[in-house]
């Protein structure tokens, strides 16, 4: 056990130390506060902030988006259905099939989708395909935690009189740190997802003022740079993905944060 | 019966021979027409449950005394949650539930038509077997009930917690960390909260489904203590399985077995002298 332990944190370290090697020469304040300038690509100057403002876009978006589809189905299926309702468990199957569908399958479904519809690769775009990717996880982990939600909770505030939306909202706060858990994995699912992205939303060199204009992602603009012939820009790309993992370190982080603070009332 | 209660009086004189002749007499008759009440608070008539087509309560014809406490017994699963949870219509939340027949509750049946179930709710405050305290502070678990039934000014609101823990015997343990989660507490703690988050509501009668079978001796002696307290206000009804605990606390008893109400009367009658064959075998330990 402590070997298989070793061997991985061991590892995952070693990716780090590689990202970190490669990338932190790379890394200046030019490029987190810079778009691409005209010989970026070749080396020359810029840097990346359109590819993270895009990243950070995406990701809010189909995290609320996500939110707003899946904590009302979640709530739906475990209090207004009954117990072992044939359509709960179906739902909760297909999104078990869901969650293991490959990201490229999303990205091609949501190419197909928006060729149907003559809708050129954008923001909107990236931001419903990620959430496409992403409820999956949010509705199987929020799930989860409803289930384990007592009933005697939910006998105890109907039994003061509460009605069913208030007893709804007793048991939202007795879910809220399972929520930011779901949160946490969905972001970090969203945010360094690749393929998902590549057809959808498309790379551009500026910040998006508008849904309908496409977006840089940083996933993609580690891909891009990383199959450059020149070096310089392959190390652009470690730097790429070390405030990827920044990025990812502080919302877990904050999101540990108030996982505590949330469940210091929790049953 | 008319004739029974004529042969009752001739002995009215010598206690002991009338005892003998109602204990001879009462086999012929209905348990539940035994059990009469002048004021019930809760009557419960021909009342069928059906749980997934298991029939549940069998034609149960009850009531329920008002200010005083009432403890339901009987062998586990015989149907004393169900008939609990009837009362405050907490029952229909389950899947594939049939009701048939009527619950009163001063007069009124709580299934007919018109009824607001959170108002039926609000009449009567439950205390589950473990108690479940809702994710907040013990502050805001005893003004949960207040809140939502529209009291918002935060003095109002500090008065009342005050005082239901007080009369839940809680506020000296509580009164310093008002803030802290309700879940801090230990669980004979937790149980009086529950008690005091009920009475908040301000209910007339008080549910308890085994409330005490939870807690240490202690703590469920002190929960005793309070249904001893309490019952000059409120009408309690209490379904346990330790029958010492019935002897200890109760007024009146219903038993119960297999759905059905064997026997019901005041206690004392009820354990010094039961009418019935199973009751006796009950009291005496050969089920339980």
């Amino acid at each position: 056990m402590m070997a298989a332990t070793l061997a991985i944190v061991v590892s995952l370290f070693m990716i780090i130390v590689a990202v970190v090697k490669r990338g932190l020469p790379a890394m200046s304040w030019d490029m987190v506060s810079k778009i691409p300038g005209g010989g970026f690509y070749i080396g020359k100057e810029g840097g990346l902030l359109n590819a993270i403002i895009g990243s950070l876009y995406i990701v809010i978006g189909s995290i609320t988006l996500g939110l707003c589809f899946s904590l009302p189905i979640v709530l739906y299926i475990n209090l207004y259905l009954p117990e072992k309702s044939r359509l709960a468990q179906f739902t909760r199957l297909s999104f078990d099939v869901l969650f293991g569908i490959p990201s490229i399958v999303y990205g091609a479904f949501g190419f197909t989708i928006m060729v149907y519809l003559g809708l050129r690769s954008s923001l909107l775009a990236g931001i419903l395909t990620v959430t496409m990717l992403i409820i999956p996880i949010l509705i199987r982990s929020i799930d989860e935690v409803v289930r384990r939600v007592p009933k005697e909770m939910k006998d105890a505030a109907l039994s003061l009189g509460a009605t069913r939306s208030e007893t709804i909202r007793v048991i939202l706060r007795q879910v809220v740190p399972g929520i930011i858990t779901a949160v946490l994995l969905s972001v970090g699912r969203g945010i360094g997802d690749a393929a998902s992205v590549l057809f959808t939303a498309g790379y551009t060199d500026s910040i998006p003022t508008s849904l309908s204009q496409p977006v840089a992602t940083l996933p993609l603009a580690i891909f891009f740079q990383l199959s450059s012939p020149i070096a310089e820009v392959q190390d652009r790309a470690y730097a790429a993905a070390l405030i990827l993992t920044f990025i990812v370190l502080i919302l877990s982080l904050a999101g540990r944060y108030y996982s505590r603070k949330y469940s210091k009332n929790k049953i | 019966m008319i004739q029974n209660l004529l042969r009752v009086e001739k002995y009215v004189d010598s206690p002991l021979k009338k005892m003998e002749v109602m204990d001879d007499s009462l086999n012929q008759v209905d348990a539940d027409q035994i059990f009469k009440i002048n004021k019930p608070h809760i009557s419960v008539r021909n009342l069928n449950v059906y749980l997934t087509k298991n029939h549940i309560l069998k034609n149960v014809s009850l009531d329920i005394p008002d200010k005083a406490i009432t403890c339901i017994i009987g062998p586990s699963g015989c149907g004393k949650t169900t008939l609990l949870k009837t009362f405050n219509r907490l029952l229909q939340n389950s899947i594939d539930v049939r009701i048939e027949g009527d619950v009163l509750v001063d007069g009124e049946n709580i299934h007919g038509k018109g009824v607001e179930v959170e108002n039926i709710r609000k009449k009567m405050g439950l205390l589950s077997q473990r108690p479940c305290p809702l994710p907040m502070s013990i502050f805001d678990n005893i003004a949960y009930g207040p809140r939502i039934h529209g009291i918002r000014r935060k003095k109002t609101l500090t008065l009342m917690v005050e005082k239901y823990l007080r009369e839940a015997g809680l506020w000296e343990e509580v009164k310093d960390r008002l803030k802290s989660p309700a879940t801090s507490l230990s669980i004979g703690q937790q149980q009086r909260l529950c008690l005091a988050r009920g009475l908040a509501v301000k209910p007339e009668i008080i549910l308890g489904d085994e409330a005490t079978s939870a807690l240490d001796p202690i703590s469920s002696k002190k929960i005793e203590e309070l249904f001893l307290k309490l019952k000059d206000q409120y009408s309690i009804v209490l379904v346990t399985h330790t029958l010492r605990q019935a002897k200890r606390i109760a007024d009146y008893v219903v038993f119960m077995y297999l759905g059905e109400v064997i026997e019901a009367g005041p206690a004392a009658e009820f354990f010094n002298n039961p009418k019935e064959k199973l009751t006796k075998e009950y009291l005496d330990g050969y089920f339980s």
